[in-house]
C-alpha cells in the first residue's frame, strides 16, 4: 500500500533494463520502499541495474526474466509478482524505437516491433490491470509516447505501435475507475536515452529524470495523464489541429 | 436492518479518518453472529476485516481486494443491575453515554470522539484523559465474545482460563487481527451528573506544562493539554492543561439541562476541492485559542459532551484538509524520554508543519499482557499535520528514531506512514503476536492493509 505521504512499498518494473525506469525507480526510493522486481531479459544490464539500485541502498531489489514478445508467459510472471505481495506501482517501460526506413524496406520488423510495443503492451496491461483490480489499490504506470499523438512521417511505425499502447491505456483508466486502482500514462517527448542516443535531441528534449520526476507527481497527484515536458501538452494539441499539408511539411 | 439482499455486499472505496490511501473492498453487513462465522470461514483470497466507524486515521480498518465487515447490525445496549454494560460490539459509544448516563453511569474511558463503535474501541485499546488514573479500556472489560476464523465464538471472560485471557488480551490493541469482536461487557464508572468540574491552567512553555501536568497537587481523574502546535522559539510547546472530575449534585448546584446533545452534529463541512486551511489560518486558531483560556481557573462546570468531545460538535471537520488529506502522528516515551516531546515540536515548527490540533497527554502503566496495546507509563503527544507539508516524510522518520531511542513507540490507530521495522521495534510483543495469530488463523484470513504494510 502506498503510505498516507506518497511512499510506495512496492514496485514491478516490465522492462527492468529502461533507463527511464531505473530513474524512475529511484525517484520512488524511500525507506517504505522494501519490494522492487525488474522483470527484462537476462542480460548483463539487467545484473549491472540490481546490483547498482542495491548498493544504492534500494530494498528488496531481485530481477525476473520477461521477454514482451513472450505473451504467453505473461500470466505466470505476474501473478508469480502479485503472489510476493501487494504491488504498489507496476511500472511498464519496455519498448524499442526501431527505424523507420527498416520497418519500410523490410516489413516483418515492424511487425517484431509491433509485437513488443503493442501486443507485449495489450499483454501485461491488461493482465495487471486484472490483478491491481483484485487486490483494490495500486497503479500501472504506462510509458507512452507523444509520438503516438500524431502519426509523423519520420516514425510512424514506431508511433502507431504507441498510438495503440496509449489508447489500451486511456481506456484502462477508465475501466479502472473506482476500482481502487489507477492508471497514469506518461507521454515524453524526446528524451535522452540509450534509446535515442543515435539521434539529435529534438527542440524541448528532456532527461530519464525529468521523466521519472513527473511520473512521481503524476502519481502523489493521482493524474491520469502526464506530458515530459508539461509545455508538451501545449506543444501537441498544437500539433494535433495543425492541417495535414502543413503538417506533413514539418522537419519532425 | 431492513436490508435487502442486494446492500449485503457492496464495493466501496474506503479510508480512515485521515482521507489518505484508499483501497476498495466488498462492504458486507452481516445481520447475526451467525453471519460473522459464515464470512469467517468462507474468507476469499484477500480475506476479511471488520471495520468500526473508520475513526482510525490510516489503514487500520480497510481490507483492500478483500471483504470487510461492518457490524453495525450487532448494537444492542443493556446496562446490568451490578452497572456494568453489555453492548454489541457494532453499537457506537454515542449510543452508550446516554444510557448511562441515565444511570448516573459513565464510559470508564473514552476517546477523543464517542462516534466510534465499541469494537474500535477494544481493538485499538483506546485511552482517554483519564489514563494516567483508570488505564485503557482493556483494563475494564469483564467479557468479550470473539469469533475467530475458524467460526467458533470464543465467551472470554477475564480470568476465565489462561488460554482465554491470552487470546483477550491479544485482541485488545490487536487491531482487529485476531477475530471479530461481537459483543463486550465493560464495567462503568460513577457519573451522578452530566457534568464535569474542570480546572484550567494556562502555561507559557512546554516547562511550565510539563510540569504542571506531573505535580501531584494538580491531580484529577481528567487531564488533557491542548499544546500551540505552531507556537516557537521561547513560546514553544505553550498550551492550556484543563483537570476534571464528575461532578457531583452538589458541585451541578441543581443544573440541569442536555449536557449531551443528540446524535449527529448540526454543523457539518462539505467536500471541499481545496483544504481552506493554511498555515496562517492554523496559527491564528492556535493564538485565539490560548489567548481566550483563562490563566488558572478553577471549578468551572462544563457539560459531558462539550468536555470530551470537543470536536464532534463540527461534522465531517476532516475534510478540512481537502482531498489531500492529513495524518495524525501520536507517539508514547516513558518519562526519561519526555525530551522527544520538545524536539517533535521543534521539529514539525522548522519544516512549517502548521499543526491544527495537539494534544499531550500522561499515561500511567500499559498493558504489557496485551502485546499491540499501545500505552506505555510517560508521555504521549499527538500532533495533527496536513501530508501535502514538504519535508513531512523525512522528519517523521526521524522522530520515529527518536522515539524508539527512547524507548517508545507509535499508535497503530494513528498511523498510516510509519515502516515495518519501526512497528517492530517499539511493539517486543510482536512476535508473541504473530505466534498467536499463527495457531488461531494458520489460513491468514484477518488481514488488514495496515498489517500488510507493517507486516503485523
Ligand atoms: C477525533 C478523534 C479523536 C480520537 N481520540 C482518541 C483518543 O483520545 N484516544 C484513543 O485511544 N484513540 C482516539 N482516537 C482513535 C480512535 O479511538 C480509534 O482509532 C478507534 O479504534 C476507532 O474506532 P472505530 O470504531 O472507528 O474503528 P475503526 O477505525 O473502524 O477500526 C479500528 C480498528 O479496529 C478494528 N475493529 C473494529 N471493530 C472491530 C470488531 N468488532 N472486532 C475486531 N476488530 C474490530 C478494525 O479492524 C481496525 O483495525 C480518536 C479518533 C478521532 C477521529
Ligand atoms: N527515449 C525516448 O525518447 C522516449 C520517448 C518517449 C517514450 N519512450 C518510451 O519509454 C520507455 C523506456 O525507454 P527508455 O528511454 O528508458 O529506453 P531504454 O533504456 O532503451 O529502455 C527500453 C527497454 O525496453 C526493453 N525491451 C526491448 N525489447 C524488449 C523485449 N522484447 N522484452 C523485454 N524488454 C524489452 C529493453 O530491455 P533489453 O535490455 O532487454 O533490451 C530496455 O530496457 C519505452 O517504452 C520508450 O518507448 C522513450
Amino acid at each position: 500500500m502506498t503510505d498516507a505521504l506518497d511512499r510506495a512499498t512496492s514496485v514491478l518494473v516490465l522492462g527492468g533494463t529502461s533507463e527511464i525506469a531505473l530513474a524512475t525507480v529511484r525517484a520512488l526510493r524511500s525507506p517504505a520502499l522494501r519490494r522492487v522486481v525488474l522483470a527484462a531479459r537476462p542480460s548483463p544490464e539487467r545484473d549491472a541495474a540490481v546490483a547498482a539500485l542495491t548498493a544504492e541502498g534500494v530494498a528488496g531489489v531481485s530481477a525476473v526474466d520477461f521477454d514482451a514478445a513472450g505473451t504467453t508467459t505473461h500470466d505466470a510472471l505476474l501473478a508469480e509478482a502479485f503472489a510476493g505481495g501487494d504491488v504498489d506501482v507496476v511500472l511498464v517501460a519496455f519498448g524499442v524505437l526501431g527505424d523507420q526506413q527498416e520497418f519500410e524496406d523490410d516489413p516483418d520488423l515492424a511487425v517484431e516491433a509491433a509485437q513488443v510495443n503493442y501486443v507485449g503492451g495489450v499483454s501485461v496491461c491488461l493482465r495487471a490491470a486484472r490483478l491491481l483490480r483484485a487486490q483494490g489499490h495500486g497503479t500501472l504506470v504506462v510509458l507512452s509516447s507523444v509520438a503516438g499523438e500524431r502519426a509523423r512521417r519520420s516514425n510512424f511505425v514506431y508511433g502507431s505501435t504507441k498510438a495503440g499502447l496509449d489508447s489500451l491505456a486511456s481506456g484502462l483508466a477508465d475501466a479502472l475507475h473506482g476500482s481502487g486502482a489507477h492508471v497514469l500514462v506518461v507521454r515524453p517527448g524526446f528524451v535522452r536515452t540509450g534509446m535515442t542516443a543515435h539521434l539529435e535531441p529534438a527542440p524541448l528534449s528532456v532527461t530519464a529524470e525529468e521523466v521519472a520526476g513527473a511520473v512521481v507527481a503524476g502519481l502523489r497527484r493521482g493524474s491520469t495523464v502526464v506530458y515530459v515536458p508539461a509545455a508538451m501538452r501545449v506543444v501537441m494539441s498544437g500539433l494535433r489541429h495543425l492541417p495535414r499539408t502543413v503538417f506533413r511539411r514539418l522537419p519532425i | 436492518m431492513s436490508s435487502k439482499p442486494a446492500d449485503l455486499a457492496v464495493p466501496e472505496l474506503l479510508t480512515g479518518w485521515g482521507r489518505t490511501m484508499p483501497s476498495r473492498a466488498v462492504v458486507v453487513r452481516p445481520a447475526t453472529v451467525h453471519d460473522v462465522a459464515a464470512a469467517l470461514t468462507s474468507a476469499g483470497p484477500r480475506g476479511v476485516l471488520v471495520r468500526g466507524a473508520g475513526r482510525s486515521y490510516g489503514d487500520a480498518a480497510q481490507n483492500g481486494g478483500g471483504t470487510v465487515l461492518d457490524l453495525g447490525a450487532l448494537a444492542d445496549v443493556e446496562l446490568l443491575d451490578d452497572g456494568d454494560v453489555v453492548a454489541g460490539a457494532g453499537a457506537l459509544l454515542s449510543d452508550l453515554v446516554p444510557v448511562l448516563l441515565a444511570a448516573g453511569r459513565f464510559l470508564p474511558v473514552t476517546p477523543g470522539t464517542r462516534f466510534v463503535t465499541v469494537g474500535g474501541a477494544l481493538a485499538a485499546d483506546v485511552h482517554g484523559k483519564n489514563h494516567h488514573v483508570d488505564g485503557s479500556i482493556g483494563d475494564h472489560v469483564r467479557r468479550m465474545d470473539l469469533v475467530t476464523p475458524d467460526g467458533v465464538t470464543h465467551v472470554l471472560e477475564r480470568g476465565g482460563s489462561p488460554a482465554g485471557d491470552r487470546l483477550l488480551d491479544a485482541t485488545l490493541g490487536g487491531m482487529g487481527l485476531t477475530g471479530a469482536i461481537t459483543s463486550a461487557r465493560l464495567a462503568t464508572i460513577p457519573a451522578p451528573t452530566p457534568w464535569v468540574v474542570v480546572d484550567t491552567r494556562r502555561a507559557d512553555d512546554l516547562d511550565v506544562l510539563m510540569a504542571l501536568m506531573t505535580d501531584p497537587a494538580e491531580r484529577h481523574r481528567y487531564s488533557v493539554a491542548w499544546v500551540d502546535g505552531t507556537a516557537r522559539g521561547r513560546r514553544l510547546g505553550r498550551g492550556v492543561l484543563t483537570l476534571g472530575d464528575h461532578a457531583s449534585p452538589e458541585a451541578a448546584h441543581g443544573r440541569t439541562g442536555r449536557a449531551v446533545p443528540a446524535g449527529v452534529p448540526r454543523v457539518g463541512v462539505p467536500p471541499l476541492p481545496v483544504s481552506p486551511l493554511g498555515r496562517a489560518s492554523i496559527a491564528a486558531f492556535n493564538e485565539v485559542w490560548f489567548r481566550k483560556a483563562p490563566r488558572s481557573r478553577d471549578g468551572e462546570l462544563v457539560g459531558i459532551a462539550p468536555y470530551f468531545y470537543p470536536l464532534d460538535a463540527v461534522g465531517g471537520w476532516n475534510r478540512l484538509y481537502g482531498p489531500r488529506g492529513f495524518l495524525q502522528y501520536q507517539f508514547a516515551v516513558p518519562d526519561s524520554g519526555a525530551e522527544v516531546v520538545r524536539r517533535t515540536l521543534e521539529r514539525l515548527a522548522a519544516i512549517g508543519a502548521p499543526s491544527f490540533l495537539s494534544v499531550l497527554k500522561r499515561f500511567g502503566p500499559g498493558r504489557p499482557a496485551s502485546p499491540l496495546s499501545f500505552p506505555i507509563e510517560g508521555w504521549t503527544l499527538a500532533v495533527d499535520v496536513p501530508t501535502s507539508v514538504p519535508g513531512l516524510a523525512r522528519a517523521l522518520d526521524e522522530l520515529d528514531d527518536d522515539v524508539l531511542a527512547a524507548g517508545g513507540r507509535l499508535y497503530l490507530a494513528k498511523d498510516s506512514r510509519a515502516v515495518p521495522a519501526t512497528i517492530a521495534a517499539g511493539y517486543p510483543g510482536l512476535a508473541d503476536f504473530r505466534a498467536l495469530r499463527s495457531e488461531i488463523d494458520p489460513r491468514g484470513v484477518l488481514v488488514s492493509d495496515l498489517s500488510r504494510r507493517l507486516q503485523l
